[in-house]
């Protein structure tokens, strides 16, 4: 069969028929015929997908040689240049596991392929991969076999045919963390009162939303001399330049700006307003310096109860911005101030 | 206290020399209705449109969304305290056009308002794509100042809605739907063994364009606040509110707070419903510890056995949701909230901005940064570039064949946190 879409697959020394674990120190090799999983998975692509060559890898090479394997495989992935990768399933093999993960991690960020693993809920590969490819949700051993391997070649069916996947539920696959927005038949409030009897009854109910769990972060130690300290400024309350030349967006900011503040004793309008719009922005725009205090440090400084207040002002809007971006700004910003020598950052919000 | 909604069911809206329904069509006589609102000299031009579910028509900056309604008897017509003297909301009878809106639409002050298509893609994501629409489009004098500018559009927007339900004062109603419900006490009798629910419903109230009003009085101002379920439904709460459009409560939305309605549809079946919490949402820590501890009180002094909390708005709102939610829990009164989420324009993103173990029943109104591009109106009414500054919006969000690629966040109503709408978020 030539037609279809192709399908490149990954497994270990053990699933590639090489060995067991006196073989797990063996570097990855390409086979252009269809190995262990990979030879029942076509036959699971009903007709159309084919298994173009299957790739083996020990498991300790793997693990103990990751960079340079990972380069070797991502190039005969070029090569082949398949529609769908396919790793495993691992079920709960630690480095057979983590190798699938990474593999499939970067398969999918690198080479934008898509990618069908199968795990089981506790590998420790599991989280490096889940957010890029479709994890196939295993049991605990190589039992589940014939489970995981109908579910994992459905999803690389749908993929390969541009087909929607559906939900972790419909597919068997381990969310991924992804919050899908989609449309239902009944009204919020009618799901909230149907929850809350439920509730009342002492029945079973499924939340909509599991609660985040944030990450801590150490604060830094303190500032010994303030005198002699570098001070940055920094909000999220969205004061711009006029014009807004970076438009950085009213709300669900994309990005942040900087701008050079070394000229100036403070934050004036018209030359600033705020570009927020999750507050009265009226305060603001007289007096910018409301949200973002350059005149204060400016004083500070003048008077030697700081060293110096850094060149650059750092900016964005902080209303509806997902804490995804919100992170990333931060470890942009951060890195830049760190590296300028800067000892500490006025971050005001609104 | 006992409140009739009669309605009178509207199938068609058109301009017209008079203002009137006949067969469900509504005629809006444009003249008299903008000869009307110009009274107050605040306001310099009107511009009076329609715009019906499946017109391939776009309204864009809409400000607020308004139910036209007459009062039969009981109270005052209009809005009592904002348009009409003081009266009791919640009792006697009220006539509505069920099926029409008024949209306002506005010069911008600030960056907050919202778009609504009436057909394909876009009709999907709002409810307002479903209601026989006139537009008034407001422009204001030179030289008032934005929290003047933004009370003449508020105003202009009810006294529309009281203007055109004049129309609906002779009519016999289509169906009349009946509000009924006696002292806590004497319902408590009458349901001994029903558990007692209250609704706290959190409002916006955080300065221009971010506040919201009940009776007149701006609710930055009030502890949080015990009302009548009826009260709210006739009149009582109005938006001033432009925060991100996807989950403001326009004030047609407190006139049929969705919330409200499915509570009260299980009075008396399920739950003895008592009443609604009125929580202002503050900027402060010490606002937010306030508004909290006394609405705890309160559900307390009630002797409520759980609560249903909306939120409005998003962001620091988030906290206030989930110290309300704690609080309550830990006095052992189920809580079930009703939120949205920012969760990144790809949807990987942490949902809230806090979050708290004791929130174990949340419903999602969706994710507000959820993109979606709308194609191009054959009409626009208002102004397609405002979606440059819109929230939810972005420079360049206007594409050149005239499609909006947009966020959530700028659609009227998409993921409404008092659950009015049915879009949620799963994890996939």
């Amino acid at each position: 069969m030539s037609d279809g879409f192709k399908v490149l697959y990954y497994v270990n020394q053990f699933f590639g028929q090489i060995g067991g674990e006196d073989k797990a120190g063996m570097k990855p090799e390409f086979h252009s015929e269809k190995i262990g999983p990979a030879l029942g998975f076509e036959q699971l692509l009903k007709g159309e997908g084919q298994v173009v060559g299957t790739i083996i890898c020990g498991d300790n090479y793997f693990n103990e040689n990751k960079e340079e394997s990972l380069e070797y495989i991502l190039n005969l992935v070029k090569q082949e240049a398949p529609d769908v990768f396919v790793a495993g399933p691992a079920f709960n093999a630690g480095r057979y596991g983590v190798a699938c993960a990474e593999i499939s991690r970067a398969v999918a960020e690198e080479l934008n392929i898509p990618v069908v693993t199968g795990m089981y809920i506790e590998n420790p590969g599991l989280d490096t991969c889940k957010q890029v490819a479709y994890v196939v949700s295993t049991s605990d051993n190589a039992g589940g076999m014939r489970k995981a391997l109908p579910a994992m070649a459905n999803i690389a069916y749908k993929l390969g045919k541009g087909l929607e996947i559906g939900s972790p539920e419909e597919e068997g696959y381990i969310a991924r963390g992804m919050r899908k927005t989609i449309i239902v038949e009944k009204r919020g409030s009618l799901r909230a009162v149907e929850m809350l009897i439920k509730r009342l009854k002492g029945e079973e109910f499924e939340t909509e939303m599991p609660m985040p769990v944030f990450d801590v972060v150490e604060p830094a130690l303190a500032i010994k001399d303030l005198s002699k300290a570098t001070i940055a400024l920094c909000t999220s309350g969205g004061i711009v330049p006029a014009g807004n030349p970076d438009r950085i967006q009213s709300a669900s900011a994309q990005k942040w700006g900087k701008y050079d503040v070394s000229g100036r004793d403070a934050l004036n309008a018209p030359d600033f307003y705020t570009t927020h719009g999750g507050y009265d922005p009226v305060y603001a725009n007289e007096i910018p310096d409301r949200v973002a205090p350059l005149d204060i440090l400016k004083e500070l400084q003048k008077e030697g109860y700081i060293g110096n207040v850094y060149e650059f002002f750092y900016t964005t809007t902080g209303t509806g911005t997902s804490v995804s971006n919100a992170v990333k700004f931060g470890t942009e910003i951060g890195k830049e101030l760190k590296e300028a020598g800067v000892d500490g950052v006025i971050l005001t919000s609104t | 206290m006992r409140l009739e909604i009669g309605r009178i069911n509207i199938t068609d809206i058109q301009l017209g020399n008079e203002t009137s329904v006949q067969n469900g069509v509504l005629t809006v006589d444009a003249t008299s209705l903008i000869a009307k609102l110009k009274e107050d000299d605040r306001i310099k031009d009107i511009k009076i449109d329609i715009a019906k579910p499946g017109d391939k028509v776009r309204i864009i900056p809409v400000k607020d969304v308004i139910e036209p309604r007459v009062k039969i008897s009981g109270g005052n017509n209009g809005f009592p305290g904002v348009t009409a003297k003081p009266a009791q909301c919640g009792e006697g009878r009220t006539h509505v056009l069920y099926g029409a809106a008024i949209v306002t639409v506005g010069d911008i002050v600030g960056f907050q308002e919202g778009v609504i298509d009436m057909w394909g893609e876009g009709a999907k994501w709002t409810p307002f794509s479903q209601t026989y629409n006139l537009t008034v489009d407001i422009n204001v004098i030179d030289g008032l100042d934005p929290h003047t500018h933004e009370e003449t559009v508020r105003l202009a927007g009810l006294r529309a809605a009281e203007f055109v339900g004049q129309a609906g004062k002779d009519l016999t109603p289509d169906e009349v739907l009946t509000y009924e419900m006696d002292s806590i006490f004497e319902e408590t009798n009458k349901y001994p063994n029903l558990p007692k629910v209250l609704y706290a419903e959190m409002m916006i109230t955080q300065g221009l364009l971010h506040d919201t009003y009940i009776y007149g009085v701006n609710a930055q101002t009030i502890l949080p606040a015990l009302l009548h379920a009826n009260e709210e439904l006739d009149g009582a709460v109005i938006s001033g509110n432009c925060v991100a459009a996807c989950d403001k409560i326009t004030t047609y939305q407190h006139q049929n707070n969705s919330a409200i309605l499915d509570l009260y549809a299980q009075h008396g079946k399920e739950i003895n419903f008592m009443g609604c919490i009125m929580i202002p949402e503050h900027t402060t820590l010490s606002g937010k510890m306030r508004a909290s501890d006394y609405t705890r009180k309160l559900v307390k002094m009630l002797g409520a056995d759980a609560v249903v909390v909306s939120e409005e708005g998003y962001g620091n709102p988030d906290s206030d949701l989930l110290i309300i939610c704690k609080k309550c829990e830990h006095e052992g009164v189920k809580t079930v909230l009703i939120t949205d989420e920012c969760a990144g324009r790809d949807g990987m993103s942490q949902p809230l901005a806090d979050t708290a173990a004791e929130a174990v029943a949340v419903v999602s109104g969706g994710n507000v940064s959820h993109v979606v591009t709308l194609p191009p109106a054959d009409k626009v009414i208002g102004n397609a570039e405002a979606i440059a500054v819109l929230a939810g919006g972005w420079e360049g969000a206007l594409l050149e064949d005239g499609s909006l690629q947009c966020e959530l966040n700028a659609v009227i109503g998409a993921t409404s946190e008092i659950g009015y709408h049915n879009v949620t978020c799963r994890a996939y």
